[in-house]
């Protein structure tokens, strides 16, 4: 049952990468940017995680509500002081800064905590279960249902509410929504809100899959996420999550059949296929330049 | 008091004098025409009432308050509300979905109790959708309900398009060439929908126009606007017989 227990390790760290990739897909849609700092937000948040249970030594439901809370304040803060004053500039611009929040970041936490992984506390206990003879560790498991529930509510939260309608609304046309009374900062700061709210959820998945964690943790993981965003179309959140776990059951493949040295040449060599095959990404939709 | 007062009103881009010491009153429930050829300014005047550009000169004072510092969202709120020349609904989303984003700031419920699901988002979810519902009703779209918006016929965008705009409770309604494209059968339907609109919402309704079928059938004054000045205003007769409106915008040969 070697190849069912890989599918589904690939489905539970591509969970991962639909969380961080729906942050991207989200900015993108709104914000008209890709936020390349995000990835570093993953990494607060596993940190923050580990100072509040392994240090703070409070309750774990607390730890995580705090890196939740405090990667959404940190995605709106990053908005509201690196991104908002660019909104107007080009895109390079945006793009470029967000590359030096981004370090900014990474080396705050390398002067803060060293370059040596920390331990990352135990959330839960260890173990696997068996399904159809495949063993799935706990952790696992956990990350895939969370990623459904996470993926799901947020449809439910743009499709059903008001601020999902608006949220809609200012994706399609800032200026129009502007005119009909939707104040777009608010709109923004909630989308920077939810998205790294959502960074924060996998950053502890991160921690308690790999169980160390470093200040470059978010580096190559944010990348990855990106490429699933991108596979599945940017600015789609579903497909955010089929290019997520598309990514993670390719890996899981190739590390178990091919070689691990390989997996992330497979991955990108994923993203060079969709950019030359369908470049607007699996759920994308092709836009016409306005002329 | 008049309900909207620009006194002065300027724009300058680069060494372009798009309007200028353009003067306009309007009190409430008038319905107002403005025409002039093109690129006289008419939608230039419209990005200035509602605070997407910024004025260098000139004042407006709309129900009293100085719209100058306010962005286009605080003026929306103000009670301005307005349509494009080329109609920007929200076409990837349902025709109810889109009047509903125009009543977004009139409901009153928490982004917390949206969240939880708590009663008073039922409520207010409800209320919302009844509205949204009436004022499909008014424009005859309520069977277009579910359609994504940018699948609906020429016409029908244009109407969703005011009903869109009513939906954000204006005194103030401002149609930018809501007749653009349309057929004459659909333009007398538009005349027609704009008169009951008038009545049945009791506001102020500016409109630009090109057809001069419409404009003139419908207004009770119109200003006339060449190279961003008001070149003439009152009653469509005043208008058809002044010499330098006809000199300027209907030909000689009229």
């Amino acid at each position: 049952m070697e190849f069912l227990t890989q599918i589904i390790n690939g489905l539970s760290t591509g969970g991962m990468y639909a969380l961080v990739a729906i942050g991207y897909t989200m900015v993108y849609g709104i914000a008209k940017m890709i936020n390349f700092a995000h990835g570093e937000i993953i990494m607060v948040g596993a940190y923050l995680a580990y100072v509040m249970t392994s240090i703070v030594k409070v309750p774990i439901i607390v730890s995580v509500l705090v890196a939740i809370a405090g990667c959404a304040l940190l995605g709106v803060v990053t908005e509201k002081v690196a991104y908002k004053p660019l909104r107007n500039s080009g895109s390079l611009a945006v793009l470029i800064t967000a590359i030096g929040v981004s370090y900014l970041l990474q080396n705050l936490f390398l002067i803060l905590f060293g370059s040596a992984a920390r331990t990352f506390p135990q959330f839960m206990p260890s173990g696997t279960v068996s399904l159809f003879g495949a063993h799935i560790t706990y952790v696992a498991l956990l990350s895939l249902v969370l990623t459904f529930i996470c993926t799901g509510l947020l449809l439910l939260f743009i499709n059903k509410t008001k601020l999902g309608k608006a949220m809609r609304a200012v994706s399609e046309d800032r200026g129009a929504a502007e005119l009909m009374g939707i104040n777009v900062n608010t709109t923004i700061s909630l989308t920077f809100a939810i998205g790294s709210g959502l960074g924060a959820i996998a950053g502890i998945i991160y921690g308690m899959s790999y169980s160390l964690i470093n200040p470059y943790l978010g580096a190559m993981l944010g990348i990855k996420a990106f490429i699933a965003a991108v596979l599945g179309g940017i600015g789609s959140i579903q497909g955010a999550m089929v290019g997520g776990l598309i990514i993670g059951v390719a890996e899981a493949f190739t590390i178990s059949y091919i070689s691990s040295a390989f997996s992330d040449a497979v991955v990108f060599g994923i993203l060079i296929f969709i950019l030359l095959v369908k470049p607007a990404g699996l759920f994308g939709q092709n836009m016409r330049e306005k002329v | 008091m008049s309900l909207l007062k620009a006194e002065g009103l300027g724009i300058q881009f680069g060494g372009l004098k798009a309007v200028d010491e353009f003067n306009f009153e309007m009190n409430q429930n008038q319905l107002y025409g403005l025409i002039g050829p093109n690129g006289a300014g008419k939608t230039t005047v419209f990005n200035l009432l509602t605070g997407v550009y910024k004025p260098t000169s000139g004042q407006i004072i709309f129900n009293g308050k100085s719209l100058l510092k306010m962005t286009p969202t605080q003026i929306t709120q103000l009670g301005i509300a307005r349509t494009f020349q080329n109609i920007r609904l929200f076409k990837k989303m349902s025709v109810i979905d889109n009047v509903k984003v125009g009543l977004h700031h009139s409901q009153n419920y928490s982004l917390l109790s949206s969240i939880l699901h708590l009663p008073s988002y039922f409520k207010g979810e409800e209320a919302m959708h009844e509205m949204a519902m009436s004022l499909l009703r008014v424009f005859d779209l309520e069977k277009y309900a579910d359609v994504k918006a940018g699948n609906l016929p020429y016409g029908k965008q244009r109407k969703l398009e005011i009903a869109r705009a009513l939906a954000t409770s204006p005194k103030l309604l401002l149609l930018d060439e809501p007749a653009a494209g349309m057929n004459p059968i659909e333009t007398e339907e538009l005349m027609e929908t704009i008169k009951i609109v008038r009545e049945k919402f009791s506001i102020a309704i500016l409109l630009i126009e090109h057809d001069m079928k419409l404009v003139m059938g419908i207004c009770e004054k119109i200003a006339v606007l060449n190279f961003g000045t008001v070149l003439a205003f009152g009653t469509p007769d005043e208008i058809k017989n002044n010499p330098d409106v006809i000199a300027a915008y209907l030909g000689n040969e009229e």
